[in-house]
């Protein structure tokens, strides 16, 4: 196993993560709890899987998947906004009903409660295409996506009202920030880039399967909050957890340390975040505050 | 607040419909023999392995038995109960459930309705404090496969036709019903080859490890590029991102509980196949004619209850002097001469 192949593994793990942190990032800033991330990653990688079947192409698939979270996100922003529902219970809602609703439509649209036909991929090119076959655009962009998040946040208007609108929507609101319309924008984007990372899976399978996202939308806001909110902080967070798996997936043949205990990682490291061990764990001020 | 309980009633209301909507399949319900009810397990119908299986041997029934089959897929967590009940309730002839993940709801129930026949696919058998086995209850017949002796033999293959002295195991959640899998499968393996080395690896050790097919991937690829040309799966659709593994790298791997060919055609060396349609249907027609008992009924290699797929597909991946062998080795675990480990 040599360290290219390490790293790309290492890599090809992460993009989900690197997509759904990236958009949960922008959710969170906005003081919205972003929980719904895993629905919106399943909810992308069924929209492509169907995009993809029906035209023949990855293209339209990345397009379908991205709508399809875009209206996810969409909702749970109505949900949170303009009704005020609970954020938590929001975020739960919409992972159970995209469970509910991909299943729904898979037996509708192919007769399977289980996974659909196999679909077009992009076709790997590049000079890492042994490594990174059949990602087509996906990698680079899953790379992408944390630094423009970060542009996004510290280096914008837009990114300024966001983080006003997270900490003090109050003072925001009496600065002229239009407060809902900052927030309605960074959810419907969280579901979007999310969805993203959704897209990748079902691409990279060439099919769709019931579930597929496995949790991935918890382990990337795990990342955020070990990342402390900080887009970049959240990246690097995804690629150690990426790094872990890929450590657990190599160490199970070893019998060295049980890889139970390697897996364990993500999730002790977020502990260890929220308990403040590594510096502060400082959420948004209005984080999850219905106003 | 009131707007929260709006929304939940809302949802909660569109889930009984769904609910309500998959229930009666489409089978027939209006034979004149036993009311069957049938509750598959996570995956549902479609899956192309267990729960077709067993839609399969629900299904023949109907026609050729005039059973009343109804099918009920579950969603998430609770729900598998009350399908379970709901069957119960109505009073049906025999209510079976698809699944290991059924163990615990079977057996209350069949203790709740002492009238009623029950049957579980892949029961677990629990045993007490002191370690005895627990038998179920009286009006349950635990439907068991022996998947370690037809692991054993696709192991086997793997070993004698895969080429390398590598070959890889990747199961989905780390439990002992898949060490089984695991167990039979290097027992054949060093059988016919005692310095062969198996790489293992599982996806989780949660219900999760049974369908994330981008772990399965990459499990798979690692072991392709340490050196595995086969790779033997026992983890649902996580399995699936093995078959796309073998497809990019140009590997085989072997399919699970039912032909997987298809999957990805050409390196789908064979498949360990798990005879869930003759098991329900032995089942329906025990009730039908009256001789339904409870206890565990086994089925292995000598009942056809287990075994590997050659056909016209995979006959150019196994040599026959390998085909030769490997029925060699199953007439002499029929016999009792091999005895396969279920445990590792």
């Amino acid at each position: 196993m040599s360290v290219i192949a390490l790293l790309a593994q290492v890599l090809r793990i992460a993009v989900p993560y690197l997509f759904a942190a990236g958009g949960g990032v922008l959710a969170e800033r906005s003081g919205i709890v972003s929980l719904g991330l895993e629905g919106f990653m399943l909810s992308g990688a069924f929209c492509a899987a169907v995009g993809d079947y029906y035209s023949g192409s990855a293209w339209v698939g990345l397009l379908c998947g991205i709508l399809g979270g875009l209206l996810f996100g969409l909702l749970h922003a109505v949900a949170t906004i303009r009704y005020r529902a609970d954020q938590v219970v929001v975020g739960i809602a919409i992972n159970l009903l995209v469970i509910g609703l991909t299943r729904f439509f898979l037996r509708l649209a192919f007769d399977s409660s289980s996974n659909s036909p196999r679909i077009a991929g992009f076709e790997g090119g590049g000079p890492l295409s042994g490594w990174l076959a059949g990602a087509g655009p996906m990698i680079p962009l899953g790379l992408l996506v944390i630094p423009a998040v970060a542009w996004l946040v510290y280096r914008t208007p837009f990114g300024l009202r966001l983080r006003a609108v997270g900490e003090h929507p109050a003072a925001a609101d009496s600065l002229g920030v239009p407060v809902a319309r900052v927030r309605y924008v960074a959810v419907a984007l969280s579901g979007a880039l999310a969805a993203m990372g959704g897209v990748y899976l079902a691409l990279d399978q060439h099919q769709f399967t019931d579930q597929m996202t496995a949790g991935r939308g918890y382990i990337a806001l795990a990342a955020i909050i070990f990342g402390r909110w900080n887009p970049l902080r959240a990246g690097v967070a995804c690629l150690l957890f990426a790094g872990a798996e890929t450590l657990q997936i190599q160490m199970q043949g070893t019998q060295a340390i049980p890889s139970q205990f390697v897996s364990m990682i993500p999730y002790l490291l977020t502990i260890v975040a929220l308990a403040g061990v590594v510096g502060r764990a400082n959420p948004p001020a209005a984080l999850g505050k219905a106003e | 607040m009131k707007r929260l309980f709006i929304l939940v009633g809302v949802l909660l209301a569109a889930h009984l419909g769904l609910l309500l909507a998959h229930r009666g399949g489409a089978a027939a319900e209006t034979g004149t023999g036993p009311s069957v009810g049938v509750v598959f397990d996570v995956g549902g119908r479609g899956d192309k392995s267990f729960n077709d299986g067993a839609y399969l041997g629900g299904t023949r029934a109907a026609r050729t038995l005039g059973a009343r089959v109804r099918f009920i897929e579950p969603g998430e967590g609770s729900d598998r109960e009350a399908g379970l009940r709901l069957l119960a309730a109505e009073g049906s002839d025999l209510v079976l459930g698809v699944g290991f993940i059924f163990t615990d709801d079977l057996t209350g129930l069949a203790r709740e309705y002492p009238k009623v026949h029950f049957a579980g696919v892949d029961y677990a058998l629990q045993t007490d404090a002191a370690g005895n086995v627990v038998p179920p209850p009286s009006n349950l017949s635990a439907l068991k496969f022996r998947e370690e002796e037809g692991s054993f033999l696709v192991g086997a293959i793997a070993a004698l036709a895969g080429g390398s002295k590598k070959v890889g195991f990747v199961g989905g959640m780390d439990i002992p019903l898949i060490h089984k899998f695991e167990a039979g499968y290097r027992a054949g393996v060093m059988h016919v080859c005692p310095d062969c080395e198996v790489l293992v690896g599982y996806a989780g050790v949660t219900p999760e490890a049974f369908r994330n097919p981008g772990k399965g991937k990459e499990i798979a690829l690692s072991q392709y590029q340490a050196g595995v040309h086969v790779i033997f799966h026992a983890s649902g659709s996580t399995g699936l991102g093995v078959f796309e593994a073998a497809r990019q790298t140009g590997h085989y791997a072997i399919g699970v509980d039912a032909d997987q060919w298809a999957e990805a055609p050409g390196h789908v060396m064979t498949s360990m196949v798990k005879g869930v349609d003759p098991a329900v249907f032995d089942a329906i027609k025990r009730v039908k004619d009256g001789d339904f008992t409870g206890g565990v009924r086994s089925f292995g290699l000598a009942e056809d209850g287990v075994g590997y797929v050659y056909d016209e597909h995979n006959r150019a991946l196994i040599p026959d002097a390998v085909r030769a062998r490997v029925e060699q080795l199953r007439r002499e675990i029929i016999a009792g001469r091999i005895k396969v480990p279920s445990t590792r």
